[in-house]
């Protein structure tokens, strides 16, 4: 079984090392995104950011802890030298002017990734603890993709207009 | 007991200083400063001895947002203050951080003897093809028909092309990275610091306010087909046939960096003042 790095994942503490992975990267990005927001007085996603990036906190911890000592050591070790996490938030999806439904796609698409990445594990995996615990992963990012779901019905799609700046950045004259 | 105190190794997060970037939401410079922390971390840096320099423009806002030490210049002479530093303190790891404005234009000069001397550094241009602090103007990686109600119907310029640049002056080392990709981009900065002499790394980085057209970047990049040469001429062949969006080592040279012992010994300057006496 490959890691989304295409190192191999041999055992049941390598697929927590790359799961501690891949939520330290989801916190490390959607505080990059709160920040962006509260320098630019976008209060509302300051809040939805830090709030992704605490529960997404409390899930690595959650591993690291049952992970044990080397856990860490392992995570460096197997981390990525090419591609991206599946959880990754892009950040080049951000706008000074997008609301939280925008946050929630965001965060959609990366729950929705991390999934698939669980799901493959589970269903290819010959070790008997690396697909139970897989399958753990599996059952806690589906609820993710539901929770993003069911906050998505508080936040509707905004109006095509969002972007809409009356004092935009513009080229000078 | 020894004197030397042991510390843990340094984390990424440990590289990011508290101040918060302000660059535009969306920007390919925030994916660069986690590259860079990331990079920093996977060779074991001590902050202490690691330097950003950087000149004028929306990425040479860099050094203030590591916890390395920094110094953001003047306009175009980021390359001038860190040859100085590197040949004064070379034990230190010298980054040099730039933009296609502040590197290619206002500090084209610099680029090009930079590359020549071949100093023991790691030189990295944010390239977004556009002025973005002072908005919106065509730089000297614009392409020429970007018409705006600066450059009505585009300048009509071709584009400098700086890898090729650098390495008909000399880099060392020359690299093209996407800011999209960061683990990637860190890879490559890795091996940038680690190569002996000049290193140059261009990092194609959007610029989503003023060419929002750049976000379809991430579609456009790839990896180069070909891996490194060790051969300029081939890897200039190469550079200049492919579409811009190669992405990879392209060049790892061999020549000698520049080393302080071939230059002029220092000399007392007592003596020196002797000679300027009235």
């Amino acid at each position: 079984m490959k890691a989304p790095s295409g190192h191999s994942l041999s055992s049941a503490a390598d697929l927590l090392a790359i799961a501690y992975r891949i939520e330290a990267d989801a916190v490390e990005r959607y505080k990059l995104l709160a920040e962006q927001m509260e320098s630019h007085n976008n209060a509302e996603l300051v809040k939805v950011f830090r709030d992704l990036a605490r529960a997404e906190g409390i899930h690595a911890e959650e591993i690291r802890k049952a992970g044990g000592d080397d856990l860490l050591a392992r995570a460096a070790r197997l981390g990525w030298k090419k591609g991206e996490s599946p959880e990754e938030v892009d950040l080049a999806g951000a706008h000074y002017l997008m609301t939280p439904w925008h946050a929630l796609q965001l965060a959609l698409a990366g729950e929705k990734r991390a999934l698939d990445f669980f799901s493959s594990v589970a269903e290819t995996a010959k070790d008997a603890k690396m697909k139970e615990i897989a399958s753990e992963f599996v059952e806690e990012e589906a609820e993710h993709v539901n929770l993003v779901y069911r906050l998505l019905r508080k936040y509707p799609k905004p109006p095509d207009e969002w972007s809409e700046d009356p004092d935009a950045p513009r080229s000078q004259d | 007991m020894s004197a030397i105190e042991l510390r843990p190794a340094c984390k990424p997060a440990d590289y990011k200083s508290e101040v918060s970037p302000i660059w535009c939401p969306g920007c390919g410079d925030y994916h660069v400063l986690m590259s860079f922390t990331r990079a920093f971390a996977e060779l074991g840096l001590a902050p202490e001895n690691t330097v950003v320099v950087s000149g004028i423009g929306c990425s040479s806002r860099i050094p203030a947002y590591t916890t390395c030490y920094g110094f953001h210049g003047v306009h175009g002479r980021s390359l001038a203050l860190a040859a100085g530093l590197k040949v004064a303190r070379p034990d230190l790891t010298v980054v040099v951080a730039s933009g296609d404005g502040d590197g290619y234009s206002i500090g084209g000069n610099h680029f090009l003897h930079a590359c020549r001397r071949n100093i023991d550094m790691t030189y990295v241009v944010m390239d977004n093809r556009v002025y973005g602090m002072t908005k919106g103007q065509p730089s000297p990686t614009t392409e020429p028909d970007f018409d705006t109600a600066l450059s009505p119907g585009g300048t009509g310029l071709s584009p400098f092309h700086p890898l090729v640049i650098a390495l008909a002056s000399g880099a060392n080392f020359v690299a093209r990275a996407f800011s999209g990709n960061p683990n990637e981009t860190a890879g490559i900065l890795v091996e940038a610091i680690r190569h002996p002499g000049f290193s140059f790394v261009e990092i194609l980085s959007p610029c989503v306010t003023f060419r929002p057209d750049e976000k379809d970047w991430k579609n456009a990049v790839h990896p180069a087909p070909v891996g490194a040469t060790s051969d300029p001429a081939k890897a200039a062949r190469r550079i200049m046939t492919d579409d811009g969006f190669n992405i990879g080592v392209l060049y790892r040279g061999n020549r000698l960096p520049y080393q302080t012992k071939t230059a002029p010994q220092s000399i007392d300057l007592t003596e020196l003042e002797k000679e300027f006496e009235l």
